[in-house]
């Protein structure tokens, strides 16, 4: 069993897993960092983004100074953004028999995989993920497609001219298989391969291998899979909270006795405590708010804005913010909010028993009625005519390098009343504000990641006991910016497997078993005998039949018999014993004594015993025949009398077991 | 031996009236649903549990309930069961009718207390109390009730949350169907099941004899009479259940009422209607695909047309369409309005569903038109009465197709008229070739499975096997030999020299040597060479080897070639074997005793 590692970022996770006879894909995460790169798409001809010097080498040559342009001492590329693809070549992808997406974060690769690489597999995923996922593809093609760009740079990929730049391009990876945003075409065709599932769901992968959905409390429908056979257990867990926020809790108990578990998704701000940003993130809206400025929080358009919108119902009236409005502008801001009604089923407790009511779960229902929350599919029509400040406005992409977020940054980002505060914790946010700079308005870095921290996962480790951990390598050391924590890392006996892109791991399994069912008609014919208290062993011989991976004992054919009606002279060759129809193995010892006695009581006897160094020889004098005897073994040595030789044999074979 | 016991006793059975079956199986017992029957209101109302134990507390008896759907013929005497009789174990259902089950409840308990002044009837604390012991299942989910007990949910379209149910012990189960139907309506999709092959599939067959023409024509037929009785300035009353056809019907005139531009009012009857709506659109995820894609446009469920009923608009002249509760007729408003508008021919009443016996919508529906209400009263039903099948039913086609899609070892119908499951018996019976039960009420039946044992086998043992199978002379089937260890609830198949090795015991070897007398003068080599010339002509499927010491060896029987002290025109053959070579040992000696061919000259 083997693991393919073909993405390198330990958050956006893709795997793949050679398990038995199948190949399973575990996530298809796309490493949008890339994109940071690149200079923002602005849905306004931006005077100040077109105006930007080219950039040109030290010697002065300025042959790419069409491609690259500098930003205050940052060198940007103008093209078309372009995101950092899962390894493609590590593997033959169009051998993946299945792929299982964990959270609609983990998929946005999908349609370059399920499109490009002849891939005629399976994905499986829950509907909220789906059909979540679907939003943020949509929103993600929206955004990018609506600025069309002329150009697409390539001239700074070249690998001797990339060693010449400036980082951080100079120290970008693989550069060359950076790929331009697929088209809703290929979304909507990767989405229809997808079959849904339930969590605790089965799910028989060609009768070999069963994978199972377990809730992991990060984000509406997001799952960690168990994928076993019924001796084998691998458990996969990315992205999973143990905080209670809005989606259902996770599930651990279903992760105990792993032989492997492959932890991936953890926070990426492991000194940060969610619930003090949310905090955070509430007081400085208010103060802004309050001094007349504007605030603007880049998000995507699901996930943790259902639970800011929920503290912020909570705290406006209190912060005496029930005047101000709250703008949520994403092509898919109304179907993400009338989504997340929907899935009572796949929320905590608390938020189904409102549905049961019946009420709407999210209070986000009632901020829309009152309209202090408005949602828009763009800054264009409606909400040029509402538009009031001062505003909050939610808005994506968290990037900071394409949709209405743009145009708000540069709209806003001259006065310093103004405040950007960053939640989402996928990107820099000191990188993300590079093309924007110099900058007055406020910028508040309060990213909540509620995914599991090291304590947690050390707690989550204790209580599930995986044999093997297996883990990207960011893990198993401490972050290189606080390289004295060593807390900041797993910490596990045997130490964690660790990988990087591009790495094949071997995992340790020790595959023993395999199931197979014995037919009730050859169950029945068994016949068990006690060897020790509570150990009964019985023999078995019987036909083996394996069909779709499944293997089933039927009892052995009956002899047939010889049809007497034709006396047909057999030929030699018909009586010729099957070496097939082997013998059991027998144990046990031969207590000479009473074999002697039995011999005199089957009416032997001139019966002599010699001993022998290492046990004895019974002699039948008359018949020529000589038994050695010895603690584990006997020889019988005759004439050919083949019905001596039986008799004697059987009688052998009362004193010892078969196996 | 392991049998599968159906108890009849409680309900089901041939009768539509209330649903109630106790399965055995493997040893647990599980109660799926737990319905009241409509038509009466003394003692048969409810279930009798005191057939599931005679002593003892239920919930050591019951392994768990199972409501299949919020219907109270399935789940009217739940908290009667729970609270009354009393039972604490699991009661599984699926979220929306773990929502909605509890209103409808209510709802009943205050028709039957408050307006019938029913006494020793279960209270409103006793529905919450019966709630707290209910577990939400999702559709799919594996849940695991005990070790080896499991449940799945399967959608079964009918009403909203509706669920069929797989009840797995081992590798024995029972798939148990509640009321299901097979074509998607107006608002719910149609129920599906995968190929699980259960030993028993248990199906309702409520319209075990009708194959119901196209949904297309029911509905036009549907619109033509409300819309003619209304253009003749009658009044329509449809009785229905708050939640279920109530809404595919509302869907269907709303739609038409746009379309024709008619203003005539269509009324909801009862304070749950904008309840009713807001659990369909909560639980949008649970109708049919139409809605489900185009909820973020345009939420069906929010009707235009259709306002709320005040009573004293029943007495409003000129046309109107009125959707009643409850549905057969049987109390509340929906009788009421009925005795006001029963007396006017120009009147319609269109019955959207099935009426148990003993209800007046039973009643009218068999013809009876002299209705004797309470206080000797004599309602004589001028009204036109119409009965339209939109209740949703799997009929025939469904019910086969449904048997069809799960390959059950064995069909049992409940929940139907006999006559009419006697017909779909036979069907089933010739088309599957499988064996179809219909018990009568009361009834138990017992059926014996053979389940197989599922041990694990060393892989080294089973890949052996495996790659000899694999070998071209395969022809005829192999055996495999191996031991069954087992310990505790652990069956191992293992290789004997494993076996051996595990439980420390020494292998013992029993070896035989016979000695054969031949008649040869030559020397002993050449004695030797002529017995492997003669035994690699006749074994050919035999590895037969002759050694550089002289031994010829065939598979692992060694023939040694020695002369005879005595005669030395007599050589002796040693053939030695051991135990597990017996029948290639015991033949080979017999093959050498009659000699060996003449050497060719």
């Amino acid at each position: 069993m083997k693991l393919y590692c073909l993405s390198g970022h330990p958050t956006l996770p893709c795997n793949v897993l050679k398990f038995k006879s199948t190949t399973i894909m575990l996530d298809c995460g796309l490493d949008m960092t890339s994109t940071l790169n690149f200079l923002p798409l602005p849905l306004v001809q931006s005077p100040r983004l077109s105006n930007l010097p080219g950039w040109s080498l030290k010697d002065g040559n300025a042959f790419l100074d069409k491609e690259l342009k500098e930003c205050s001492g940052h060198v940007f590329v103008d093209s078309v953004p372009e995101f950092c693809l899962p390894e493609t070549e590590l593997i033959d992808l169009s051998t993946v028999d299945v792929i299982l997406i964990s959270n609609y974060h983990c998929m946005m690769a999908l349609p370059y995989i399920t499109e490009h690489t002849g891939f005629t597999g399976t994905v499986y995923a829950t509907e909220p993920t789906v059909q979540i996922g679907r939003l943020l593809m949509e929103e993600l093609v929206n955004f990018i497609e609506r600025v069309p760009k002329a150009q697409s740079a390539s001239l700074w990929k070249n690998k001797d001219i990339q060693r010449l730049l400036p980082s951080p391009l100079k120290d970008a990876v693989e550069v060359s298989t950076w790929r331009r945003c697929y088209t809703m075409q290929e979304v909507n065709s990767a989405l229809s391969k997808i079959q849904l599932v339930g969590y605790s769901q089965k799910i028989e992968l060609f009768g070999a291998v069963q994978v199972t959905p377990l809730s992991s409390g990060y984000a509406l429908g997001s799952s960690n899979w168990i994928i076993q056979s019924h001796y084998e257990k691998v458990s996969y867990v990315s992205g999973s909270s143990l905080l209670t926020t809005h989606p259902q809790p996770m599930d651990q108990a279903s992760l105990k006795n792993s032989d492997v578990l492959v932890l991936t998704g953890l926070t990426q701000i492991p000194t940060a405590n969610p619930d003090g940003m949310v905090g955070e993130f509430c007081s400085n809206l208010a103060l802004t708010v309050r001094n007349g400025g504007n605030v603007l929080v880049p998000c995507y358009p699901s996930g943790v804005i259902y639970d800011l919108l929920e503290c912020l119902y909570q705290y406006i009236d209190s912060a005496g913010l029930s005047n101000i409005p709250f703008y949520f502008i994403s092509p898919v801001a109304n179907s993400s909010l009338e989504f997340s009604q929907i899935f009572a089923e796949w929320l905590c407790h608390n938020k189904q028993s409102k549905v049961y009511l019946p009420e709407p779960p999210f209070p986000h229902a009632e901020l829309i009625q009152t309209n202090k929350l408005k949602h828009y599919p763009s800054i264009h029509g409606d909400f040029s005519n509402d538009f009031k400040q001062p505003c909050v406005v939610f808005t994506g992409h968290p990037s900071l390098r394409f949709g209405d977020v743009v145009h708000f940054m540069e709209l806003w980002g001259k006065s310093s009343l103004n405040t950007v505060i960053f939640t989402e914790p996928d990107f820099s946010y000191l990188e993300a504000l590079a093309p924007y700079q110099p900058l007055a308005m406020k910028c508040i870095y309060c990213p909540i990641d509620t995914r599991l921290n090291f304590i947690q996962v050390s707690k989550l480790l204790k209580e599930v006991q995986p044999l093997h951990v297996v883990c990207p390598e960011q893990y198993t050391q401490p972050p290189p910016a606080q390289s004295h924590r060593m807390d900041l890392m797993i910490d596990c006996q045997p130490p964690a497997m660790s990988y990087r892109r591009a790495d094949v791991l071997a995992l340790p399994f020790k595959r023993r078993y395999e199931k197979i069912e014995i037919m009730p008609e050859l169950a029945d014919s068994l016949v068990p005998m006690e060897i020790k208290p509570g150990i009964s062993l019985a023999t078995v011989s019987a036909v083996l039949h394996t069909k779709d991976n499944k293997h089933v004992l039927q009892p052995p054919p009956r002899p047939t018999q010889p049809t007497s009606g034709k006396k047909r002279k057999q030929r030699v060759s018909e009586d010729i014993p099957d070496c097939q129809v082997l013998k059991p193995l027998l144990s046990g010892s031969i207590p000479v004594e009473q074999f002697v006695q039995t011999l005199e009581k089957h009416g032997f006897s001139d019966i002599k015993v010699e001993d022998t160094a290492k046990g004895h020889i019974v002699l039948l004098q008359e018949a020529e025949t000589l038994i050695q005897i010895e603690e584990d073994s006997t020889h019988i040595i005759c004439d050919n009398d083949e019905m001596l030789r039986v008799r004697l044999r059987d009688l052998v074979l009362k004193f010892l077991q078969k196996f | 031996p392991p049998t599968l016991r159906i108890e009849g006793k409680l309900g089901a059975g041939q009768d539509v009236g209330r649903s109630c079956i106790l399965v055995s199986i493997a040893g647990k017992n599980v109660m799926l649903d737990c319905g009241m029957h409509m038509g009466f209101n003394d003692d048969r109302r409810f279930p009798d549990f005191s057939y599931i134990t005679q002593n003892g507390r239920l919930t050591d008896f019951l392994d768990c309930v199972i409501i299949s759907h919020f219907h109270l013929d399935h789940c009217g005497a739940l908290p009667y069961f729970s609270e009354m009789v009393g039972y604490d174990g699991p009661i599984y259902m699926t979220h929306p009718t773990q929502a909605i089950c509890p209103i409808l409840l209510e709802d009943y308990r205050k028709i039957a207390v408050d307006k019938k002044g029913e006494a020793n009837f279960f209270t409103s604390q006793m529905i919450k109390d019966c709630m707290k012991k209910v577990v939400a299942v999702h559709l799919h989910q594996t849940v695991q009730v005990d070790d080896e007990l499991e449940i799945k949910a399967y959608y079964a379209g009918h009403v909203l949350g509706a669920a069929m149910f797989q009840i797995k012990v081992g590798s024995e189960s029972v798939v148990y169907t509640g009321d299901y139907n097979m074509t998607p309506d107006r608002h719910l999709g149609a129920a599906w099941i995968d190929k699980c092959r259960p030993n028993l599939l248990i199906t309702e067959s409520t319209y075990a004899t009708t194959i119901r023409d196209s949904k297309r024509c029911r509905e036009r037929d549907f619109l033509k009479k409300v819309h003619e009785t209304v253009e003749r300035g009658g009044k329509v009353l449809i009785p229905v259940f708050a939640l279920g056809r109530a809404q595919e019907l509302c869907i269907l005139l709303e739609t038409f009422w746009e379309r024709m531009n008619l203003k005539v009012p269509i009324y909801f009857s009862t304070g749950l209607t904008e309840k009713a709506n807001h659990y369909y659109k909560l639980f949008i995820t649970w109708t049919n695909q139409k809605i489900r894609k185009t909820f973020v446009q345009r939420n069906m469920f929010e009707f235009k047309h259709i306002k709320a009923f005040d009573r004293a608009f029943a007495d409003n002249p000129g046309p109107m369409v009125v959707f009643a509760t409850p549905g057969m007729l049987h109390a509340g408003q929906s009788l009421q309005i009925f005795r006001k508008w029963a007396g006017n021919e120009k009147n319609m009443v269109i019955m959207p569903g099935y009426c148990v016996q003993g209800t007046v919508g039973h009643k009218i529906l068999s013809g009876q038109r002299k209705l004797e209400m309470e206080g000797r009263q004599v309602l004589e039903v001028k009204m036109q009465v119409e009965y339209m099948s939109f209740s949703a039913h799997a009929d025939a086609k469904g019910i086969m197709q449904l048997v069809g899609q799960a390959e059950p070892e064995r069909v049992l119908l409940v929940h139907g008229e006999a006559k009419k499951m006697e017909f779909l018996r036979q069907k089933i019976e010739q088309e599957f070739r499988v064996s179809c039960y219909m018990p009568a009420n009361g009834e138990t039946v017992t059926l014996p499975t053979s389940p197989s044992i599922p041990v694990g086998i060393s892989l080294g043992l089973l890949k052996r096997e495996m790659a000899q199978g694999l070998l071209p002379e395969a022809k005829k089937p192999r055996l495999l030999h191996g031991t069954l260890i087992m310990k505790d609830s652990s069956f191992r198949l293992v290789s004997s020299e494993q076996a051996l090795k595990e439980l420390g015991l020494a292998e013992h070897q029993l070896r035989f040597t016979c000695r054969v007398h031949l008649q040869d003068t030559r020397k002993e080599q050449e004695t030797a060479l002529r017995v492997y010339s003669h035994l690699k002509s006749t074994l050919k499927d035999h590895c037969v080897q002759h050694l550089p010491d002289g031994s010829v060896t065939v598979e692992s029987i060694l023939i040694q070639a020695a002369a005879h002290s005595e005669d030395p025109g007599t050589k002796v053959l040693l053939v030695s074997w051991t135990y597990q070579d017996e029948e290639l040992g015991s033949f080979l000696t017999a093959l050498l005793k009659k000699g060996l061919p003449q050497a060719p000259s």
